[in-house]
């Protein structure tokens, strides 16, 4: 569980018709950044997206088709810090106009066929509970099914707290149906885009035929204060970006947004899905 | 370790090693146990006969003992399963386990001493034992990172596993662990890679798997090597998808909370059952693992033996079935709006068998659909 909160508000998207970008502080009038698929067009710095305005970017228009669209969070331990579970859903909900973290769907990219999952970092820091552990199997499932690539596109803080053990067991829920998919011979591409951390790291996101990553893209387990704190140092430049677990084995590809639908494109056509 | 409960040892060592290991929470217990050190202690210098009263402060001894364990509090139960003297996988190799051949190294990397992994035999079985390392004194804890693994412990778990698959032994996993390591190399070495890769190929490993919870179970460094056929939780142990300090920092901000965060989590051995979440409890002696290692050890042979019995009768295909539906089951939402709860549904069990064995029974608690 990485604490992600000071950077929530971020994640928004945000409602006036300019908007500084975070890393270079230049102005991005808001119709340009929408054009640039909601990259710096000054320093290409990748901001996180909402999973809706993900999907648009991705799918040929029009061929999005949700399902799985109504499993909404119970609040299995009756979990209550500063405000109870229900709440804090309900609030997010409100948020972000979405039922959880995640979307699933059926989708075409440049024409091909796949199982399509967007994970959406401004709701609780696209924790996984067992919402987005059943969404995650079910497009795993769907997969197989119908003998259909598996395109899952990563961001999370990692378990959702609020659920606690149950959260944490997703992890083998979903590992374990990649396992069936697989067995079936099915092709899973991971696009791990900032933040995909903890539990998601260490579970779905790391298991992809292929793993794409943006660029400078946040990619880890332990969250970094965690690690600062047991080493005792300064951690160095660079250290849980894309280029990081790159260099260091783990991520296949990094690809700027731009090039996201093509490269997809081409690997399902190497793989002959 | 000093068994406080017949103090037939010398009273000049007692009271301070049992200082040092009374919890918070045990200070009524401090007490009686001084008190009890002071009467020897006089009884012996004035030659003064305080048999009776001694044996009235050990009955006193043992009521508040009773009175205090039966009624842990989540927070309590955390201090118990990390008490320093709790037996640790290294105990139980010496009494639960005979003939342990310990197998090191991952083959790639390195050793990680904080995973330990070798065959052994449990009652009328051959095994592959697999288990955290915490560490006995503070050289040990320093060497296996006190119990927190690599990614080159989580991929030496997997080739050990991996082997017993291939000779047919069953795979016993003991948990103790805070979590996976949290540092620079484990990043750069992969850790979250490595624990993802142990969950799903854990779940179709073609031989019995038990994970028992002898101490900590800490999130992923725990399920790392948690997914099994048969999942125990030792009575005082815990398994949580986080520390209950590091909950309370990031959702009450304030590591204080962490007795709330450790009710909140539901934590406990008890508390996971009704969350369906765990199968068994080992039951420990009163006072926790540590009073009575030697039962302690008894009560884990004799569940690994029997469970090792059931599991066996089972046939391979079945048995991995059986564990991919109950993963599968994990987990409940609403569906439909307005609809009540429901439980994850099975689709795709392993292969195609017609068995919808559903492990995680309990009974879906209706509600309605929140605002």
């Amino acid at each position: 569980m990485v604490d992600m909160a000071a950077s929530e508000e971020k994640t928004g998207v945000p409602a006036g018709l300019w908007t500084r970008c975070e890393i270079c502080e230049h102005m991005i009038y808001e119709k340009e950044l929408a054009e640039s698929l909601h990259v710096c067009p000054e320093c290409g710095h990748h901001r996180r997206v909402a999973a809706r305005t993900r999907i648009t970017q991705l799918v040929d228009p029009d061929t999005f088709e949700e399902f799985a669209a109504d499993l909404r969070a119970t609040d299995p331990l009756n979990f209550k810090d500063r405000i109870p579970y229900p709440e804090r859903i309900a609030r997010e909900q409100e948020k972000t106009g979405e039922k959880d973290a995640i979307i699933v769907g059926k989708a075409f990219i440049r024409g091909r066929a796949v199982v399509l999952g967007v994970m959406n970092p401004a709701f609780i820091m696209a924790s996984m509970g067992a919402v987005v552990g059943e969404k995650v199997t079910r497009a795993i499932e769907k997969a197989i099914d119908e003998n259909l690539p598996l395109v899952l596109v990563t961001a999370s803080g990692g378990a959702r707290m609020q659920e606690g053990m149950i959260s944490l067991v997703q992890m083998a829920k979903t590992s374990s149906a990649l396992a069936r998919l697989d067995d079936a011979g099915g092709l899973y591409v991971v696009v791990a885009t900032d933040p995909t951390t903890a539990g998601v790291a260490a579970s779905f996101a790391s298991l992809g035929d292929v793993i794409i990553a943006e660029p400078k893209a946040m990619i880890g387990f332990a969250g970094p204060r965690v690690i600062a704190n047991t080493i005792n140092a300064e951690l160095p430049e660079g250290f849980q970006t894309a280029e990081f677990m790159l260099e260091h084995g783990f991520v296949d590809r990094i690809v700027p947004r731009a090039d996201l639908r093509r490269e997809l494109a081409r690997i399902i056509d190497f793989c002959g899905k | 370790m000093t068994d406080v409960l017949t103090a037939k040892m010398p009273t000049k060592s007692a009271p301070k090693a049992d200082q040092v290991s009374f919890l918070e929470f045990e200070k009524p217990l401090q007490r009686i146990q001084h008190d009890i050190a002071e009467m020897e202690r006089e009884a012996r210098e004035s030659g003064t006969d305080l048999t009776a009263d001694i044996r009235q402060q050990r009955t006193r001894f043992r009521t508040t003992m009773r009175r205090l364990y039966s009624n842990l509090t989540p927070w309590e139960t955390v201090m118990v399963a990390r008490h320093p003297k709790r037996p640790l996988t290294t105990d139980y190799l010496k009494t639960v386990f005979r003939d342990f051949c310990e197998l090191h190294g991952d083959r790639t990397f390195a050793d990680d001493r904080a995973m330990i992994t070798g065959f052994a035999r449990v009652g009328g079985h051959k095994v592959m034992v697999i288990g955290h390392n915490k560490g006995k004194d503070i050289k040990e804890r320093m060497e296996c990172n006190f119990g927190c693994a690599h990614p080159e412990g989580y991929r030496k778990a997997l080739l050990k596993m991996r082997m017993a698959e291939k000779y047919g032994l069953p795979v016993v996993c003991l948990i103790d662990t805070q979590g996976a390591y949290p540092g620079l190399g484990s990043e750069e070495r992969g850790i979250a890679q490595a624990i993802a890769v142990n969950l799903m190929e854990m779940s179709r490993l073609k031989t019995p798997i038990i994970s028992v919870v002898i101490g900590e179970g800490g999130s992923g460094g725990a399920l790392g090597i948690g997914v099994a056929d048969r999942v125990a939780l030792f009575q005082n142990s815990f398994y949580s998808v986080i520390s209950p300090e590091g909950c309370a920092a990031i959702l009450w901000k304030t590591a204080e909370k962490r007795k709330h965060a450790a009710e909140a989590l539901k934590l406990t051995a008890k508390e996971l059952t009704k969350l369906d979440l765990v199968d068994d409890i080992i039951p420990e002696p009163m006072g926790g693992a540590h009073r009575e290692p030697e039962t302690t050890a008894a009560n884990l042979e004799k569940y690994l033996n029997t469970t090792l019995d059931t599991l066996k009768r089972s046939r391979l295909d079945t048995l991995v079935n059986r564990r991919a539906t109950r993963l599968r089951n994990l987990g409940n939402f609403f569906e439909d709006p307005g609809e009540t709860e429901k439980q994850a549904k099975p689709k795709h069990p392993r292969k195609s068998t017609s068995r919808s064995s559903r492990l995680n029974t309990g009974p879906a608690r209706p509600r309605t659909a929140s605002a």
